[in-house]
C-alpha cells in the first residue's frame, strides 16, 4: 500500500515535475526551501489546484488521472493549513463538528471525544476562534481535520506561523498522532529540526524537482545530498530508554546492545526515542580512549570518507550496526590517523539531543 | 515693514474696486421668476425689450409652487410671473409683493393633444371611449392646467371612471405632461396650447380645444416683488417693463404664443 | 392629519421598497459573487456599469427608463408585441426603476462581503467535505451577513426616499404609483405645509429607526463573530 503521485505543472516561470512514491503509513516530510514547490504539491494532492497532467492514487484508490478529477470535498483527506483558518462565526465545538457532520456515520473512524482529549481541547469547546492563542487554534485545526476520518492527512507547515513556545506546545500532539493513529501524514516543512524529529520518510525538493526520496535516516546521511554537508548536518539514531541511574543519567540502548548515556530525562523505561547527533559533535579515536571526559564511546565501522564544503574538513560516514552516524573532522586528523573505509573506529559523542 | 505697506496698498485697491462695483450695480439686471409654461414666451419678450430699452434680464424658470416657496424664503427676485392668480394674491397679502403691480399677463388655453393624427376628433370622443392606457395631466392640486383638465373631464362625465381605472398620469408640471405625450410614453394628455404651437403657427398631431365654459379660466398673473424696492432704479425699471407688457406689441407676441389676453386690468 | 391618499402613498412606498429590495438581493447575489471571484478582464466594465446609477441624475435615469419601458421603447414595444402591457406608469415599471437606482447600493456591499468571505475559508470548507453549494450556504452566507444587512438597508432606505426616477417612470397615479416622496412634494407645491411636515416626519422617523437598528445589529455581529 502506498501513495503514488505524478505531477506536471507549469505556472509562469515555475515548473513542477515530480513523481512520488510514498509509504501509506507514518509521517512523510516534503522538505525544501521556500519556492521549491512543497506547498504546491500538497495543494495538488488535495485537489485545491487543478492540474491536468497529474495522477494520484491513495492506497489503490485513484483520486485523479487523465480522465478523473475527484473534487476536493470528495477526497477522504484532512488538510491543516499554515494559519489555523478556523471559521470565525463558529465556536470551537462547531468548528470541529463542521467536517465530522459531513462524513457518513458508517465511515467515521475517529471518535469525537477521544480526539478532543488527544488534542487537549475539552476546556475550549465553547470559545470562539478569536479568544484562542495561536497554538490553541492550530490544535483545533488539526482536530477538525482529523474528525473527517481522513485516509491521508496533509499538513502545510502547521507550525511556521507559531512562536517558539506555541511550537513546543504543538509538537507533542503531532507526535502523539503519529503514535496513536494509523493515518499517513504528509508534512510540509523547511525546518530540518522539525523534520528530523517527526518524519519517517522524506522527499527532498529543489526548484520543483525531487532531489531524493527515501527513509529519513538514509537521506540525512547520504553524502551525495546537501543535507549531510550543511553546517547542522546530523544523524538520527533510534534507541530505547533502558535505565535511569542515581547520578542523573539516563541510559539509551541501541540495537546492537551498545549504550548511550545522556543527562536524565523524564521518560518511561522501554520508550523508543530518537537521538539526534550532529556531525560536528562526533570525534574519532582508533582505540577507546582512557581518562577522558566524554561518556559516550561507540564502536563503529568507517563506511565512507567524503569532502566537505570547507576544504579543511572531511565528513565520515560511520556504521553503528544498521544505523548511521556522521562525523566531521579536520583533514589533518584524517591524514594523521590514516583512516581507511572498513576500519574499526571509536566514535566519541560529545552531545546528543533527544526529540521527545 | 515693506510687505506690510504692500498689504495696505493691496487692501486699499480692493476696497476701491468694491465701492466702484457697487455703483455699477445700479444698472443691475431685472431678476424674474417665471412659471415654466410661460418661460419661452417671456424669453422672446425680454429679448425684444432688451433691444429697445437696453435692459438686462436674469430669468429663473420653475413651477409656480416652488418659486413661491423660494420667494417666501427671501429669494432675490424682482418680478414673479405665476401660472395662476392665487399665488401673486397670496404674496400681496403677505406683503411680499406690491399690490398695485398685480395684473393678468395671459390667460392659458388647455388642449387635449396627441402626436397621433387620428386619435383626437372634434368631439374628443376618445375621452368617452377611453380606448387608451394612460392620459397625462398636470397634478390638479398644484397646476392650474391640471385643475382645468379635471374640470373639463368632470363636465364631460368621464373623470371618475378614468380616475378609478388609474389611467390618469399626474405630471409634476404642465411641462412634464407635455414631454410624456411628446415622447409617446402617454398616448395623449392635457397640455397648454402655447406648448404645441410650432414657430409657423401649425400644430403637430391632433388636438381638441375645450369650450371655455367647461373650466375656470386659467388666469396667469404677474407681480413686482418687495425685493425690487431696495433699489429705486430697479423698481423704476420693473414698472417700465410691466407697463410695456400691456402694450399692443407685447400682447401680439403673447397671443401668437397660444394665450388669450384679457383687456381688463 | 393624514389623508387617505397619504396613507395609500405610504403603503405603495413600502410595498415598492420591500419588493424591489427582495428582487435586487436575489439577482445581485450571483452577480456580486461573480464580480468578487471572476478574473475576467472585462469585469471592470461591469463594475463601472453597476455604479453608473450613482452618477446619473435620477430624473435623467427615469426619463430614459420611461422611453425604454413605454409603448414606443424597446422593452415596452416588445412586451406589447408579445401581448403584454408596456411598463410605463405601472407599479412593475416603478420596481424596475428603483432596482436600477438602488443597484450599486446592493452590489457594492455584497461584492466586498463575498471577497472577504471567499478564498481560504472556502478551501478549508472543501477539505472538510463540504460541497460547493453547501459551502455557499454554510460558510459564505454566514460570513457575509453584514454585507447582506448593509445591502438590504441601503436599498430599502434609498427606495423610501426615491423621487426623481419614480416621478418620471411612475406617473404619480394615486393608489398605484404615487409614493410618499411625491405626495410630500405635491403638498409643498400646493402650499399644504402641514401635511408635508407630517408625512416627512413619518418617513424620516422610519428611516432613522431602520438605520439605527442596522448599526446596532452590525455591532453585535462584530462582537460575536468577525475576527
Amino acid at each position: 500500500m502506498s501513495i503514488t503521485a505524478s505531477i506536471n505543472l507549469q505556472r509562469g516561470s515555475f515548473q513542477l515535475e515530480v513523481k512520488l512514491e510514498l509509504p501509506a503509513k507514518g509521517i512523510t516530510a516534503l522538505f525544501g526551501r521556500s519556492g521549491s514547490g512543497k506547498t504546491t504539491i500538497l495543494r495538488c494532492i488535495a485537489g485545491l489546484e487543478r492540474v491536468n497532467s497529474m495522477s494520484l492514487s491513495v492506497n489503490g484508490d485513484v483520486w485523479q488521472d487523465e480522465q478523473l478529477f475527484l473534487p476536493v470535498h470528495q477526497r477522504a483527506l484532512g488538510y491543516v493549513f499554515q494559519e489555523a483558518s478556523l471559521f470565525p462565526h463558529l465556536n470551537v465545538e462547531r468548528n470541529l463538528m463542521f467536517g465530522y457532520n459531513r462524513v457518513a456515520k458508517a465511515q467515521r473512524q475517529i471518535c469525537f471525544t477521544e480526539t478532543v482529549e488527544l488534542l487537549g481541547l475539552s476546556s475550549l469547546l465553547k470559545r470562539y476562534p478569536e479568544q484562542l492563542s495561536g497554538g490553541q487554534r492550530q490544535r483545533v485545526a488539526i482536530a477538525r481535520a482529523l474528525l473527517t476520518s481522513p485516509r491521508l492527512l496533509l499538513m502545510d507547515e502547521p507550525m511556521a506561523s507559531l512562536d517558539q513556545s506555541s511550537k513546543a506546545e504543538i509538537l507533542p500532539y503531532i507526535e502523539r498522532l503519529h503514535a496513536s493513529l494509523g493515518i499517513p501524514i504528509i508534512y510540509v516543512s523547511h525546518a530540518i529540526d522539525e523534520v528530523s524529529r517527526l518524519a519517517d520518510y522524506m522527499v527532498l525538493l529543489e526548484q520543483g524537482r525531487v532531489l531524493a526520496q527515501g527513509p529519513l535516516q538514509e537521506l540525512l546521511t547520504r553524502t551525495d545530498l546537501p543535507l549531510a554537508h550543511s553546517a547542522n548536518a546530523a544523524a538520527v539514531i533510534k534507541a530505547r530508554v533502558q535505565a535511569h541511574s542515581d547520578d542523573y543519567i539516563s541510559e539509551l540502548q541501541l540495537a546492537d546492545g551498545q549504550c548511550l548515556a545522556i543527562s536524565q530525562q523524564n521518560i518511561a523505561l522501554g520508550t523508543e526515542v530518537r537521538a539526534r547527533v550532529l556531525a560536528r559533535d562526533v570525534a574519532i579515536a582508533l582505540v577507546p580512549p582512557q581518562q577522558f571526559s566524554v561518556n559516550n564511546c561507540l564502536a563503529v565501522t568507517l563506511l565512507e570518507i567524503s569532502d566537505d564544503p570547507n576544504p579543511g574538513h572531511v565528513l565520515l560516514k560511520l556504521a553503528l550496526s544498521d544505523q548511521v552516524l556522521l562525523s566531521r573532522i579536520s583533514r589533518r586528523s584524517l591524514q594523521r590517523l590514516a583512516l581507511q573505509p572498513g576500519q574499526l573506529l571509536y566514535a566519541l559523542v560529545k552531545a546528543v539531543s533527544l526529540d521527545l | 515693514m515693506r510687505s506690510f505697506q504692500q498689504l495696505v496698498k493691496c487692501l486699499t485697491l480692493t476696497s476701491v474696486l468694491v465701492v466702484f462695483s457697487n455703483t455699477i450695480a445700479a444698472a443691475e439686471p431685472l431678476r424674474i421668476a417665471v412659471a415654466a409654461n410661460f418661460n419661452g414666451s417671456l424669453q422672446q419678450l425680454t429679448a425684444m425689450y432688451q433691444q429697445q430699452h437696453n435692459q438686462a434680464f436674469l430669468i429663473s424658470a420653475g413651477s409656480s409652487g416652488a418659486l413661491y416657496a423660494q420667494i417666501q424664503q427671501a429669494a432675490p427676485f424682482h418680478l414673479f410671473f405665476s401660472a395662476d392668480a392665487q399665488r401673486p394674491t397670496q404674496l400681496v397679502a403677505e406683503q411680499l409683493a406690491l399690490a398695485d403691480s398685480q395684473f393678468t399677463y395671459a390667460v392659458g388655453v388647455p388642449v387635449l393633444w396627441s402626436t397621433d393624427k387620428q386619435l383626437i376628433d372634434e368631439q374628443a370622443s376618445v375621452l368617452k371611449t377611453a380606448s387608451f392606457k394612460h392620459l397625462s395631466i398636470a397634478e390638479p392640486r398644484n397646476a392650474p392646467y391640471g385643475a382645468a383638465a379635471q374640470q373639463i373631464m368632470q363636465n364631460l362625465g368621464v373623470w371618475q371612471k378614468l380616475n378609478e381605472e388609474k389611467k390618469l398620469v399626474r405630471a409634476q408640471s404642465i411641462g412634464q405632461a407635455y414631454s410624456q405625450v411628446a415622447s409617446g410614453a402617454a398616448p395623449l394628455g392635457f397640455v397648454a396650447l402655447a406648448q404645441i404651437i410650432n414657430a409657423d403657427g401649425s400644430i403637430t398631431g391632433s388636438y381638441w380645444q375645450a369650450p371655455t365654459t367647461m373650466y375656470e379660466p386659467i388666469v396667469q398673473q404677474a407681480v413686482i416683488l418687495k425685493h425690487a424696492e431696495q433699489d429705486p432704479q430697479v423698481l423704476i425699471a420693473a414698472r417700465k417693463f410691466m407697463h410695456w407688457l400691456q402694450t399692443p406689441d407685447a400682447i401680439a407676441v403673447i397671443q401668437a404664443a397660444g394665450y388669450y389676453v384679457e383687456n381688463t386690468r | 392629519m393624514l389623508s387617505a391618499d397619504d396613507i395609500t402613498a405610504l403603503w405603495v412606498t413600502f410595498k415598492l421598497a420591500v419588493v424591489s429590495t427582495a428582487i435586487l438581493l436575489l439577482l445581485c447575489t450571483p452577480l456580486a459573487w461573480w464580480l468578487a471571484h471572476t478574473r475576467w478582464r472585462g469585469r471592470t466594465v461591469i463594475e463601472a456599469l453597476v455604479m453608473l446609477p450613482l452618477v446619473l441624475p435620477p430624473t435623467v435615469l427615469g426619463f430614459y427608463l420611461l422611453l425604454l419601458l413605454g409603448p414606443k421603447g424597446w422593452v415596452g414595444a416588445s412586451l406589447e408585441a408579445m401581448g403584454f402591457n408596456h411598463l410605463a406608469f405601472t407599479f412593475t415599471g416603478l420596481v424596475i426603476g428603483s432596482m436600477i437606482y438602488s443597484l450599486p447600493f446592493v452590489v457594492q456591499p455584497l461584492t466586498s462581503a463575498f471577497q472577504a468571505a471567499g478564498g481560504r475559508m472556502l478551501e478549508v470548507a472543501a477539505t472538510l467535505r463540504s460541497s460547493p453549494v453547501d459551502r455557499f450556504f454554510s460558510v459564505v452566507l454566514p460570513l457575509s451577513r453584514r454585507g447582506f444587512l448593509t445591502a438590504t438597508v441601503l436599498s430599502f432606505a434609498h427606495t423610501l426616499g426615491e423621487f426623481g426616477v419614480i416621478i418620471m417612470v411612475g406617473g404619480n397615479i394615486p393608489g398605484s404609483t404615487q409614493v410618499a416622496s411625491i405626495a410630500i412634494y405635491n403638498h409643498v407645491e400646493a402650499m399644504d405645509y402641514a401635511s408635508a411636515h407630517t408625512l416627512s416626519a413619518i418617513l424620516v422617523t422610519l428611516s432613522f429607526s431602520l438605520l439605527l437598528a442596522v448599526y446596532a445589529l452590525n455591532r453585535k455581529f462584530k462582537v460575536v463573530a468577525i475576527t
